[in-house]
């Protein structure tokens, strides 16, 4: 669905030039969900913009559903939708109108457009808000429009940049739901976020994106198998057999140099749930009491930091 | 789908959401309505008294420059609907869409210039019990000068917003252009009465000459040369115009 080469992009500003994006490779198969995971000023937006062809490439080629990204965008754009970051419905305009002014632009008649609409409407919960104003709407009910408005053509290859960036999260549970009828109804996704447990949740693989750069490509699954394992978390009950704790820890196959901070040992091991039973019983042994244990699975937070030397909660801005 | 369609729905969407509010509307003609009934009557002494005026009664001068204004005050402003459309994500939202970028532009322009054609009509009809008297002909081709005009300031109005992207800096820009414009070109008292720099300096305004033809179509006079130099310079402007809107809408788009 998606064949990109080299895709870059440099804007020139009164500081010099900036290159938020410096060289990405792409290939999405048809029917996959596929998310762009990165920080803030990574180069997700621009990415996305390229492929959505509003913004040209100052280097770098595409396929895009078909159609050439630099010689064919009008081809492109018959086929794709898109929603974009911050909204795209007029506050004083009508929900139903939006919808089939923005149908009819893709040149479906109108009373098809009304049709598509009506039924898009039903699908995603916006039922009875026809005629009422986009801005009478709520955040998610707003959100829910904007992913009508990119999805009434039928599109085959559905672009999302941060889809639920600002909703509450039962209006973020219940975008998800619909992200995944998507896929149902055979469609390509191709969604931008920052947030690790969508990522997690919706995507059938991840592209990490930092500096303009592609770090890592794989199933979350895979990805979240480059760190180096669990983490098994002891809260001991006495401070003073801490340092006991940790070499316990330690000893384990395969554990890392065990870290201390006050009654909280942790340490990483390949598999925290076959390794803890064991590591119970000598902490009993010697007598060690425990007010608590935690094994703890690795989060993409922890891929992106193993990655790049960086929490993606940090959200530095780009060098 | 053709160009002729794509323009279509645009101009239908801008029609649609700009009566809904057409308390705009009204805005726009009260500026050259109160010229009119507070300022206009104040020309018939001065028009009988003054040597070097163009030939006809104050309103056959007055009401022309009247019109000219509200082509270029009703129509320079329209930039701002597009920075709120811009801020909505609507812009983007169409430019996603396989829709041409001069469908974009010109169903817009022309919702512009057909709101401008109603209130030049109305002004028109406004002056008349004030003493008004002009050929029919001669106002409808000053009407159609008027509408291109509109086009033209619409089309760059929008260009503007497209590149300065907020009302601040659009508001900036559009008055430092606009009032000049206005006043070097004959719309309050006519460029005649100027000393030579100054009617020097105005005969660079495509307005002024613009506002010449109308007052020459007022008289009933087509064939003046300032008809002709009119007609030019407005249709020179609309050209410029839609052709700069045009290349404005498609920047930054692959």
């Amino acid at each position: 669905m998606i064949k990109a080469n080299g895709l870059a992009r440099t804007f020139t500003t009164r500081t010099g030039p900036v290159e938020a994006v410096r060289g990405v490779d792409l290939d999405v198969e048809a029917g996959e969900i596929v998310g762009f995971l990165g920080p803030n000023g990574a180069g997700k937006t621009t990415t996305l913009r390229m492929l959505t062809t509003l913004l040209r490439p100052t280097a770098g080629t595409a396929t895009v559903a078909g159609h050439d990204l630099l010689k064919d965008p009008v081809g492109v754009r018959r086929r794709i939708g898109y929603v974009a970051q911050g909204g795209t419905s007029l506050p004083q305009a009508r929900a139903g109108e939006e919808i089939v002014d923005q149908a009819r632009l893709y040149g479906i008649g109108r009373t098809d457009a009304v049709a598509r609409g009506r039924e898009l409407f039903d699908r995603l919960q916006l039922e009875g808000l026809w005629d009422r104003s986009c801005a009478s709407l709520s955040g998610g009910q707003r959100r829910r429009l904007d992913i009508a408005l990119g999805l009434v053509h039928a599109p085959r290859l559905v672009f999302l940049d941060e889809p639920t960036t600002g909703l509450d999260p039962q209006s973020r549970a219940n975008l998800w739901d619909h992200v995944r009828s998507l896929r149902e109804t055979g469609a390509t996704v191709f969604l931008t976020t920052h947030y690790l447990d969508e990522a997690d949740a919706l995507c059938d693989r991840i592209l990490v994106i930092d500096h303009g750069l592609i770090v890592a490509v794989g199933t979350p699954l895979e990805l979240k198998r480059q760190v180096s394992g669990d983490a098994v978390a002891l809260t001991l009950k006495d401070v003073a057999r801490a340092a006991d704790a940790a070499t316990l820890a330690g000893g384990l196959t395969g554990a890392d140099e065990p870290t201390v901070d006050g009654t909280l040992v942790v340490v990483h091991v390949p598999d925290g749930s076959s390794t803890l039973p064991g590591l119970l019983r000598d902490l009993d042994a010697k007598g060690i009491e425990l007010a608590g244990v935690e094994v703890r699975r690795p989060t993409l937070d922890d891929v992106f930091l193993t990655l790049t030397g960086r929490s993606l909660r940090d959200d530095e801005p780009a060098a | 789908m053709t160009f002729a369609r794509e323009t279509w729905i645009v101009f239908n969407r801008a029609m649609r959401l700009g009566f809904r509010e057409p308390v705009w509307l009204f805005i726009a003609l009260s500026q050259p309505i109160l010229y009119l009934a507070l300022f206009g009557p104040l020309l018939e002494k001065v028009v009988q008294s003054t040597p070097d005026l163009p030939p006809g009664d104050a309103w056959q001068v007055f009401v022309p420059g009247l019109l000219v204004q509200l082509g270029l005050f009703g129509t320079v402003f329209v930039g701002f609907g597009l920075v709120a459309e811009m801020r909505a994500g609507v812009i983007e939202r169409m430019r996603v869409t396989p829709a041409s970028r001069a469908a974009l532009l010109l169903g817009r322009v022309l919702r512009d210039v057909v709101v401008l054609v109603v209130q030049a009509c109305l002004l028109t009809l406004a002056s008349v019990p004030f003493g008004l008297r002009a050929p029919v002909g001669g106002v409808v081709v000053a009407l159609v000068l008027v509408a291109a005009l509109g086009a033209a300031f619409s089309s760059l109005s929008y260009a503007a917003a497209l590149v300065l992207k907020t009302e601040d800096a659009l508001a900036s820009v559009l008055n430092m252009i606009a009032v000049p414009v206005l006043l070097l070109s004959g719309i309050l008292l006519p460029m005649t009465l100027a000393p030579q720099w100054l009617r020097t300096v105005s005969d660079v305004n495509p307005l002024k000459h613009v506002v010449d033809a109308v007052r020459a179509l007022f008289q009933g006079d087509v064939t003046a040369s300032s008809a002709g130099w009119g007609v030019a310079s407005a249709a020179g402007l609309v050209l410029v115009g839609l052709y700069l809107g045009t290349r404005t809408f498609r920047r930054e788009s692959a």
